[in-house]
């Protein structure tokens, strides 16, 4: 395969350390994703040489740093295919983004009786948030279910829609099952019944070329930190027709046009959903992630990553007693298991003192757990920058669990 | 009580690898006195949201005997340990007893409030028993 893994590892500063005497495993990166030096670098440059609040000075640093956040915004408007920079809206990351959208749209549009849709592997994040609201406005969540293998299933979806629908909630992506969901599908339905599309994209953006025009989704949210990017920088992506509309979600600096104490009138798009003093430096490390993603190409990366899990899920089914959970014939590189009556937090507890990074527990998708009637699992979630090698590692380590426990 | 402190130190001595540290921990989940499943309850749960501990606390004689379980073996290892230290005391002396073992064999990390296993929860619920029974013995 034509995928230098050694030459991209060392972009990854962190990956040569060891841990616990082993050089790192690093199968986590279904949580946050490690970052590369250009990344570190443009955040470092940027404190160093850069620094200075945006859209506020006239002085040179000020403009220079409006010119940088302004620049990131239009990179990410360019890797989403979105159709204008007033449709990309900076936030603390996907979280952050659920919930402004939740709030806003709750605002506008949900009264008694309407109803949210859901599915039932959504990541809390992407459930809290309209439970809140729906609880505020007396508006009901309905939840897609999914099937054994992980799959949503789509005839219950065609079942939920009704003309009460205000909104369909969904991940692109689940973090726990690795499935990649029928998007278009659920566009193309819901749009027939004239219902917007939210999709929760934290864990997509890794993985899969986004184009949100040819997905047609009205709204797209996602993290900077697990597109290899920084901390406290993430993107609510919404159709500038509909964000237009919709109310600001946080009042203070910068979302304003004129302010008295009688009367506020609200700036324009994308500013109106930016209060306060936004994580322009955050921006910029963001854009500087997608840049390195870009130069190395989402095709590539999809790729190799899927050979990746091919080999992590014939070799982790070679261990006995262990089922995974999520087995959708569309998935991504995220294998989420058990090994036969030993506890995933006695069994992650090895593995860390055995340098491998997994994690364990309900992976904030305690719905998915109840469904497999189970209290956790042991995840792995594999990055471009693992290697088969290291896979290996985990296939020891687990029989080394078994012996332990076993 | 600091005796047996130091004798669980002193155990863990021999051990320089981590797995032996913990093949260790989970012989001795099995010193842990079978809890009965009726006790198994949300009554008595600590929940740390990755594995759970129950913990229940008796007055014989003037002393606190602490029944306790969990369900991954780890935590019931260290479980068995703070049992060992703190079980048929007196109320008093939990409350004075400064858990210096944790540290001293490694184990700090398991109690930090970030590991989510309900040990941390677990100690302070064992000292809240203490507390219980010694104001309700000042009151007798």
């Amino acid at each position: 395969m034509d995928f230098n893994v050694d030459k991209i590892r060392r972009d990854f500063p962190i990956l040569s350390q060891k841990v616990h005497g082993h050089p790192i495993v690093y199968f986590d990166n279904g949580a946050t994703t490690q970052k590369p030096r250009q990344v570190i670098e443009t955040v470092n440059r940027y404190y160093k040489e850069e620094n200075a609040s945006i859209h506020r000075g006239v002085h040179f640093l000020s403009e220079r740093s409006t010119e940088t956040y302004e620049k990131a915004r239009e990179k990410v408007r360019k890797y989403i295919n979105a159709a204008s920079t007033n449709e990309v809206i900076f936030t603390s990351g996907t979280t952050g983004s659920i919930n402004a959208l939740a709030f806003s749209f709750g605002e506008k549009h949900l009264v008694p009786g309407t109803e949210v849709i859901i599915s039932e592997m959504e990541h809390h994040s992407n459930i809290v948030p309209w439970q809140m609201v729906c609880e505020r406005k007396g508006a009901s969540l309905k939840v897609i279910p999914f099937n054994i293998k992980g799959e949503l299933v789509m005839a219950e979806f065609k079942k939920l829609l009704s003309d009460k629908t205000r909104i369909v909630a969904v991940t692109h992506i689940s973090n726990s099952l690795g499935t990649i969901n029928p998007v278009r599908e659920i566009i193309r339905l819901a749009h027939k019944s004239g219902v917007p599309v939210l999709l929760d994209g934290a864990q997509a953006m890794p993985h899969e070329s986004i184009d949100v025009q040819d997905l047609d989704a009205d709204f797209y949210a996602f993290s900077g930190h697990k597109v290899y990017g920084p901390n406290g920088i993430g993107v609510l992506y919404g159709k500038e027709k509909l964000l237009y509309d919709l109310p600001p979600y946080q009042g203070g600096g910068d979302m304003v046009d004129c302010v008295s104490f009688e009367r506020t009138t609200y700036n324009q798009l994308p500013f109106k959903f930016e209060a306060g003093t936004m994580n322009y430096i955050g921006a910029a490390g963001l854009a500087a992630a997608l840049d390195y993603i870009g130069g190395i190409g989402l095709e590539r990366i999809r790729e190799y990553e899927r050979y990746l899990l091919e080999y992590a899920t014939m070799k982790l089914m070679t261990v006995p007693g262990l089922e995974i959970y999520g087995n959708a014939a569309n998935k991504i590189s995220i294998l989420s298991f058990l090994l036969d009556g030993i506890h995933p937090y006695d069994a992650g507890m090895v593995l860390d003192k055995l340098g491998i990074a997994v994690r364990t527990g309900t992976h904030c998708t305690q719905p998915v757990m109840d469904h497999f009637k189970i209290t956790g699992t042991l995840r792995a979630s594999l990055a471009f920058y693992n290697t088969t090698g290291e896979i290996d590692r985990l296939h020891a380590g687990l029989h080394r669990v078994r012996e332990m426990f076993g | 009580m600091n005796e047996i402190q130091e004798e669980i130190i002193a155990e863990f001595d021999v051990f320089e690898d981590w797995l032996d540290k913990y093949n260790f921990l989970i012989e001795i989940s099995n010193d842990l006195p079978i809890m009965d499943p009726v006790y198994k309850t949300n009554e008595y749960l600590i929940n740390g949201c990755q594995s759970k501990v129950w913990l229940r606390a008796d007055l014989v004689d003037g002393k606190i005997r602490f029944t306790a379980d969990s369900d991954a073996i780890i935590t019931k290892g260290i479980v068995s340990l703070l049992v060992r230290v703190l079980s048929e005391r007196d109320p008093e002396e939990i409350l004075d007893t400064e858990l210096v073992f944790i540290d001293r064999i490694g184990l700090r990390q398991n109690l930090s409030p970030t590991r989510s296993n309900g040990l941390l929860s677990m100690v302070k619920q064992m000292k809240l028993y203490a507390l219980a029974y010694k104001t309700k013995m000042a009151q007798q």
